[in-house]
């Protein structure tokens, strides 16, 4: 209990300490792929630190659900990320750890964010939140399905048995999960806002999805949304982590003795993670906007091919 | 052969299987022929992987005829005509990207649907792997019904021999004097379509096919 406890609260604490970090390797390996210098990793802590210190400009007609909105972003997010097993599964709240809640968390948190930027009534507000829900109501069945298929092969939805279960590998390697394991990445890229579905640093009128949305933002406000976005980053790639690569992961029944190992490869995952993610949006153009159902139909679509291809290898 | 191989095996099948997808989703040609080439690097693998398994080694051969043929010769060839013809813009489909991704969902559930029966008696690794083998030939065909122009259609013929090889590679790999026949034809086939692009160019000013359905009296 106290062993589950302590893991709990360093999860916590560790999450929202290497977010920043992470998006600053993503944005270090971009700049050094296109033969720039590159800002250092700690550049996102400068920015998050002179942003908490500035002041919080609000427009006049802005509600309480705008001011409260970054509040509500950030902590459902960071409590989430604090839900996905990082080094370990014997985390605390590990048995709440439901993949389809985790998706109503997100889910809840982008309803807020779309919410607040219509709030104020600005156009460029307007776009993003419409954009952002096109996304949404096409990402999340394809996240659905994804977790249907890794559900139906460990027969739980609790993210903590799924991950023990195929970390033993006595599942060994099936063609269900490759496909959904390439439906997970599809969807993250764009729940993330990254290139090819929306550019993370751009603040282009005509394509600007995510970035639009916070717009209006400043000051601490900014802060938290921004740090909100990295710790949803760094969500998606522990999550991929924990479901398909979970090699390492320290198990309920190891308790302390799988702390050191879990880390040391939780943290090579995460930089594998960020570097890959870096190389990919280097390599690839943004999409026009009207391209994104293609693109996730296409994760949809794999999901449902592996619900389908596991029934037919049961089958057998 | 061991659990873990099998799994592999399986998975390599499940790339190619995937790499049909990316042909079908993709619109750019050189996009295309990229896909085409790591399909053909795909299934370069799963046959080097069945020979390492089964310890069959005239697998290797087809291995490395699939590497040669399709994975170097038949994209550099293409790449060459692209440019030769000045064709670089993105393919149109006579069908949208998204509906036929679902025709070909479902052409993957038909097969699967269609082998299981037959193959009732066979071991678990024929029967999977044939399946995705039947559903990769199917999304050639579809990628040559769905496509107009004639540079498409035939990178989707060139996916569709991919699949046969993946089905033979599957049950027990083929004798290398069909192996050598086959990948000759299909250089033979490639050449000949090499020669049409020419002539068909030359005609009309065009690749799309529709072009050519006047003067089979379908149309006008």
């Amino acid at each position: 209990m106290m062993v589950e406890l302590a893991a709990q609260v360093a999860q916590v604490a560790m999450v929202l300490c290497l977010a920043p970090g992470l998006t600053g390797l993503v944005r270090l390996t971009k700049a050094r792929l296109v033969g720039r210098r590159g800002a250092s990793l700690l550049q996102p802590y400068r920015d998050l630190a002179r942003l908490l210190r500035k002041d919080a400009l609000v427009a006049e007609n802005a509600s309480w659900l705008f001011r409260s909105a970054p509040y509500l972003v950030f902590t459902v997010v960071w409590f989430t990320a604090s839900l996905v097993p990082t080094f370990t599964t014997g985390i605390l709240l590990g048995p709440t750890a439901d993949l389809i809640a985790l998706t109503a968390f997100l889910g809840s948190a982008r309803f807020f964010t779309a919410l607040a930027a219509l709030d104020i009534g600005t156009s460029f507000g307007g776009i993003g939140s419409s954009r952002e829900m096109m996304i949404g109501s096409l990402a999340e069945p394809a996240m659905l399905m994804m977790i249907f298929t890794v559900s139906l092969l460990v027969r739980s939805t609790s993210l903590v048995d799924v991950a023990e279960i195929l970390a033993t590998g006595e599942l060994g390697i099936r063609v269900s999960l490759l496909m959904a394991a390439v439906a997970l990445v599809m969807v993250a890229i764009a729940e993330n806002a990254r290139i090819p579905i929306d550019n993370p640093s751009t603040h282009l009128e005509l394509t600007m999805v995510h970035e639009a949305m916070v717009l209006e933002y400043s000051g601490r406000h900014l802060a938290l949304m921004e740090a909100a976005a990295m710790v949803k980053l760094l969500l998606y790639i522990s999550l991929i982590g924990c479901l398909f690569i979970p090699f390492g992961i320290g198990s309920r029944a190891e308790g302390i003795s799988g702390f050191g190992l879990g880390l040391a490869t939780y943290l090579l995952k995460l930089a594998a993670g960020g570097v890959a993610l870096g190389v990919f949006e280097t390599s690839i153009a943004k999409m026009r906007v009207f391209r994104i159902g293609e693109f996730l139909g296409g994760a949809l679509l794999l999901g449902l091919l592996a619900m389908v291809y596991l029934y037919i290898s049961r089958a057998m | 052969m061991s659990t873990l191989g099998y799994d592999i095996a399986h998975l390599l099948d499940g790339a190619v299987l995937l790499f049909s997808f990316m042909l079908l989703y993709q619109r750019r040609m050189s996009g295309l022929i990229s896909v085409f080439a790591l399909q053909s690097v795909t299934l370069a693998v799963v046959a080097a992987w069945g020979a390492y398994t089964r310890h069959a080694p005239h697998l290797y051969a087809s291995a490395a005829i699939v590497v040669v043929v399709k994975a170097v010769l038949i994209p550099v060839a293409l790449h060459k005509i692209m440019t030769r013809l000045g064709i670089h813009r993105t393919v149109d489909a006579a069908m949208s990207i998204g509906s036929s991704m679902i025709a070909g969902a479902s052409l993957v559930a038909l097969s699967i649907m269609l082998v299981l029966p037959v193959t009732f008696a066979s071991a678990a690794l024929t029967r999977e792997s044939l399946a995705l083998a039947l559903s990769t030939v199917l999304l050639g065909l579809l990628m040559m019904i769905t496509r107009r122009n004639a540079v498409t259609q035939v990178i989707g013929f060139m996916s569709l021999e991919n699949g046969l090889i993946l089905a033979a590679v599957g049950v027990e790999g083929m004798p290398l004097v069909v192996e050598m026949s086959i990948a000759f034809s299909v250089m033979v086939a490639f050449i000949i379509f090499g020669i049409f692009f020419f002539q068909i160019r030359e005609r009309f000013d065009s690749l799309d096919l529709p072009y050519l359905e006047s003067f089979r009296g379908e149309r006008r």
